[in-house]
């Protein structure tokens, strides 16, 4: 892999390195000048008042909102210059603030839909059901606590139910990065527990960036922490460091 | 994997996660409209009725379109005319220049051309009249044509994310363009009259009443086999992702879809299809005018869909029927009220039986033809086991 020359940014080689990454909407910048780096099987969680630029960073990171300064790099690839659907092929998954799903479906349609294979037009006409597929399906349901709801309409499961079969939908396209906006809102304290480890046993082999607002599960999950604040980066480090840091106290912990 | 949950006790039983073509319960109702329209049509209409029938079941190629296109995947086309017409003009040249003989036309200035072209001093055969001479040429671009051009339309709108409203408004305008080209080149198209006076079809004379009662069959025939060609996609994995992309579009997108790529492909395919109605309706009534491309067409087509219901391939067939017969009856009393009563009919469709006829019988017919043991299962008295999908 032959990554950017080493800069004093990254010293070392990231999965994911961030630099001067700026968008402006009408003049706004929601996304100001921002730089961070992922490593290799870490868990980010980026923390930060409501409107601070959190989800626009997810947004910029998987091409669905275009940078107007910067660079995101992934691996060795850039992805300011890539389409949405090649973003995901080159394996980051994105779960949105809002459990999106098809409601339309049962469970197992929506992870079936999410399966990497068939993802052409005539690939998807000569798709077929076969074992691999339910197998696959199967591991995933379980391992996302909805093995028993395979062939439950998604639109009836519990809130918390959907944030997890979005990460089931997610985590069945096994991408090397996944960033997850907001995956416990709406859960109860016990669906909470669940997803931290759920989160934590998807770390073997990726990265994962979390958004979060809860702290309790921020604590539980965070290697390291980024506060975003006006689109800009407040403080960055763990857990302990960022939460005695002055600065953070006063715009975002403090209230 | 997972350290909460206990151990996978096994793999998924195949059988419980199938995906039939047709559920029991759908090859019934595949065999009612089978029998209704090649058994008890032919057997109680008289010849000029089931000519007219047959004539609708034209239409109903564009409402089977629709259902993919508008229902599954939310693509609303006010322009299905287009597609419609361009397939029945493909057919109309080749019937017209085998009806334009050197020898039938003799008397022309120019002979062997269609006899608007002599009308209008053209004095050659126009190159893109050429090929239409071969009825393979001709079979081919019946489908080829409507679906280059809604790849064009599709490809154009779809990958810079045009879709909804402005997507409907924009085919309407190209019907809108499509029917004044047409009116307005009439040396090259027969123009408002449109191409007339067919007579034969590789030499079989088309305007018999036997010629008529077999056209009809092959009308019903290719009919219910678009009907198992739109089942097949629907079932398809592309069936369900369409449905996903009209629901959560950038839920799919997400997933590692090119969205576009599948819109167009939805969209090219209800032309297809809408083209092989309108090259049948050639076939049938004898003549292809501008009057099947416009604006006004296109509509009627969404609101046959409507009332059968747009989830639904069988309702659009019965809607398309049976609007059509409302048409009928109703305009040879009050041919003025008609276009009120059309334009109601949509409104109140939309507004309160958003499913249509379809999702009427769903509601309140289905559940007690449901009871009856056997009908739909296979064993009786057990609960409906398929995955969930879209009424049929
Ligand atoms: N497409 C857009 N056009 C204009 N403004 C936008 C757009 N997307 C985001 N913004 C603005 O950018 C700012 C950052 O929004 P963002 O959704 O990223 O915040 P957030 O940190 O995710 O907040 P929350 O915690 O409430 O989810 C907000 O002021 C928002 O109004
Ligand atoms: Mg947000």
């Amino acid at each position: 892999m032959n990554a950017l020359p080493a800069t004093e940014h990254a010293p070392k080689e990231f999965v994911l390195e961030v630099e001067a990454l700026t968008v402006s909407f009408d003049g706004f910048k929601a996304v100001d000048d921002l730089s961070f780096y992922v490593d290799e099987n870490e868990i980010r969680v980026i923390i930060g008042p409501n409107g601070a630029g959190k989800t626009t960073v997810l947004d910029l990171i998987c091409g669905r909102t275009k940078a107007s300064h910067g660079s995101i790099r992934f691996r060795d690839r850039e992805l300011t210059r890539m389409k949405e659907h090649e973003i995901v092929h080159a394996g980051v998954g994105r779960k949105f603030q809002n459990p999106t799903i098809y409601e339309e479906l049962t469970v197992f349609e929506n992870l079936e839909l999410s399966i990497p294979r068939g993802r052409t037009v005539f690939g998807a006409l000569g798709f077929r059901r076969d074992q691999a597929v339910l197998d696959r399906i199967e591991e995933i349901a379980e391992f996302v606590f909805l093995k028993d709801h395979l062939k439950t309409p998604s639109a009836i499961l519990s809130h918390g139910q959907k944030q997890w079969l979005e990460i089931g939908m997610l985590l069945i396209q096994d991408p090397s990065l996944m960033m997850l906006d907001e995956p416990v809102a709406g859960m109860s304290v016990g669906e909470r527990v669940k997803t931290a480890e759920l989160l934590n046993n998807i770390i073997k082999d990726r990265s994962v960036i979390v958004i979060e607002h809860d702290m309790k599960f921020v604590e539980d999950i965070a290697h390291r922490v980024t506060v975003l604040h006006q689109g800009k980066v407040l403080s960055e480090g763990s857990m302990e460091h960022v939460k005695n840091d002055p600065k953070v106290v006063e715009v975002y912990l403090g209230h | 994997m997972g350290s909460s949950s206990h151990a996978s006790t096994g793999t998924l039983d195949k059988s419980r996660f199938a995906n039939p073509f047709f559920t029991r319960e759908g090859w019934l109702y595949f065999a009612i409209l089978a029998v209704l329209i090649l058994v008890v049509f032919p057997l109680t209409l008289d010849a000029f009725r089931l000519n007219n029938v047959g004539k609708y079941l034209t239409y109903a190629f564009v409402a089977l379109g629709l259902v993919l296109c508008w229902g599954h995947s939310g693509i609303l086309s006010l322009g299905q005319g287009i597609f419609f017409g361009l397939g029945g003009y493909c057919m109309a040249m080749f019937l017209k220049l085998e009806a334009s003989s050197p020898e039938n036309t003799a008397i022309q200035s120019t002979p062997g051309i269609p006899d608007f072209m002599d009308w209008n001093q053209i004095t050659e055969l126009p190159w893109f009249w050429a090929p239409f001479h071969s009825f393979g040429f001709t079979l081919i671009a019946i489908v080829a044509v409507p679906m280059i051009l809604a790849f064009v339309i599709g490809f154009a709108m779809f990958t810079r994310r045009v879709g909804g409203v402005y997507f409907a408004i924009i085919t309407q305008a190209i019907a809108a363009i499509l029917t004044i080209l047409i009116i307005g080149q009439q040396g090259y198209t027969g123009g408002v009259n449109g191409i007339t006076d067919l007579r034969t079809l590789l030499g079989w004379n088309i305007r018999t009443s036997e010629a008529q009662f077999i056209l009809y069959f092959v009308c019903a025939g290719l009919l219910l086999a678009s009907l198992l060609l739109c089942r097949a996609v629907h079932v398809s994995k592309l069936g369900r992702l369409v449905i996903a992309i009209r629901d959560k579009e950038d839920r799919v997108r997400f997933s590692g879809y090119d969205v576009a790529a599948f819109k167009i492909f939805v969209f090219c395919f209800a032309a297809g299809i809408a083209a092989i109605g309108g090259a049948l309706f050639t076939l049938q009534v004898g003549f292809m005018s501008p009057t099947f491309v416009g604006i006004v067409p296109s509509i009627e087509m969404v609101i046959f869909a409507a009332v059968g219901g747009r989830l639904s391939f069988f309702g659009a067939i019965y809607g398309t029927l049976l609007v059509n017969y409302a048409k009928s009856t109703f305009s040879e009393t009050f041919p003025e009220l008609w276009l009120f009563a059309m334009g109601g009919l949509f409104i109140a469709v939309v507004m309160a039986f958003p499913d249509g006829l379809a999702g009427l019988y769903h509601r309140h017919v289905r559940p007690h033809l449901a009871k009856i043991p056997g009908l739909f299962d296979r064993q009786s008295g057990r609960g409906r086991d398929v995955v969930a999908q879209p009424a049929e």
